[in-house]
């Protein structure tokens, strides 16, 4: 591994050390391949997919939730008394 | 920054009960959040910095603030334009825009998608504008290219960048470009900066759909309460 770096000079001088640490970060935020930690098992570009679809499934719930979120903030005029009223309630 | 979501002050009468809000859900939000805070440690600056509670609470106030925002402009302007009535989906659509306009907002401009989410809104309504002038100026130089190749060379100028990506560089570079332009703002970044951005933007994320998540059962649990007619 250590060969690599002086060989392989990235056109913008990064080594893939440095990128190999941010993906490696990156899976330990994953939801799917946070629990098998073997690190080296799991190859950058599976890495990066997850993080694509992640990503698009996190797009696809706020989408969700903003959606039924303004359903609820027309249906009820008076949101803010019933949030009031709720928290106190609580 | 955070000045422009307060900066229009919602009417004088919702004014007193507006505060109260905000503090009512900083309290709410705080012991809703103290649970996943709990859960990771600080791993990183910026798993401490999206999971800590004083940053819940920062987003959810102004989560909402732009809402209300939100629900104030709607139905102004059903009353002001002839246009129908909103659609479901574009109320969605300003929904989910002002929640990622507090979610960058909370980023205090650390991180590109913050500023280039931010930037976008600014850049939307002159967008509309430029596309029209880029239009004509293409038609202007096919005419000039045309004119002084007389001999009928007309060879293509563009030069498909797509195949040039595909072969030379290889699989994760390539991912990382797809990974690019879902991060906004990243489209053209090179490959670290993309993969730091990500892991912020995705922390984010979660954040802002944790958020999102209770306060729509939080609203949707005081359905029960009695409506004034």
């Amino acid at each position: 591994m250590s060969g690599r770096r002086s060989r392989s000079r990235q056109s913008s001088g990064i080594s893939e050390d440095q990128i190999n640490d941010l993906i490696i970060k990156l899976q330990q935020l994953l939801p799917e391949l946070r629990n098998s930690r073997r690190s080296d098992k799991v190859s950058a570009s599976r890495v990066l997919q997850e993080t694509c679809s992640y990503i698009r499934n996190l797009h696809r719930e706020v989408d969700d939730l903003s959606e039924r979120l303004s359903e609820l903030l027309a249906n009820t005029d008076t949101a803010q008394a019933a949030l009031i009223r709720s928290l106190l309630t609580q | 920054m955070a000045s422009l979501i307060s900066d229009t002050e919602p009417p004088s009468h919702l004014h007193p009960t507006s505060t109260d809000l905000v503090r009512r859900k900083k309290r709410l939000s705080v012991s809703s959040s103290s649970a996943s805070s709990s859960l990771t440690t600080g791993d990183g600056d910026s798993h401490a910095r999206w999971r800590s509670e004083k940053q819940q609470r920062n987003y959810s106030a102004k989560l909402i603030q732009a809402l209300r925002q939100v629900r104030l402009s709607s139905s102004s302007a059903a009353a002001a334009t002839s246009s129908p009535p909103p659609t479901a989906q574009k109320r969605g659509k300003a929904v989910r825009e002002a929640a990622d306009r507090a979610l960058a907002v909370s980023a205090r401009g650390r991180t590109l998608w913050s500023r280039a989410i931010l930037s976008n809104r600014i850049k939307l309504k002159f967008r509309k504008q430029k596309r029209q002038r880029p239009a004509a100026i293409p038609a202007v130089i096919t005419t000039g290219s045309s004119s002084s190749s007389s001999g009928g060379r007309s060879k293509k100028r563009r030069v498909t960048v797509a195949k040039l990506n595909k072969k030379s560089i290889p699989t994760v570079n390539r991912k990382v470009r797809v990974l690019g332009r879902l991060v906004p703002g990243c489209k053209k970044e090179s490959v670290p900066v993309i993969l730091e951005e990500a892991t912020d933007y995705i922390q984010a994320l979660e954040m802002q759909v944790r958020a999102m998540k209770s306060l729509a059962e939080l609203l949707s649990g005081s359905d029960l309460a009695p409506q004034r007619g």
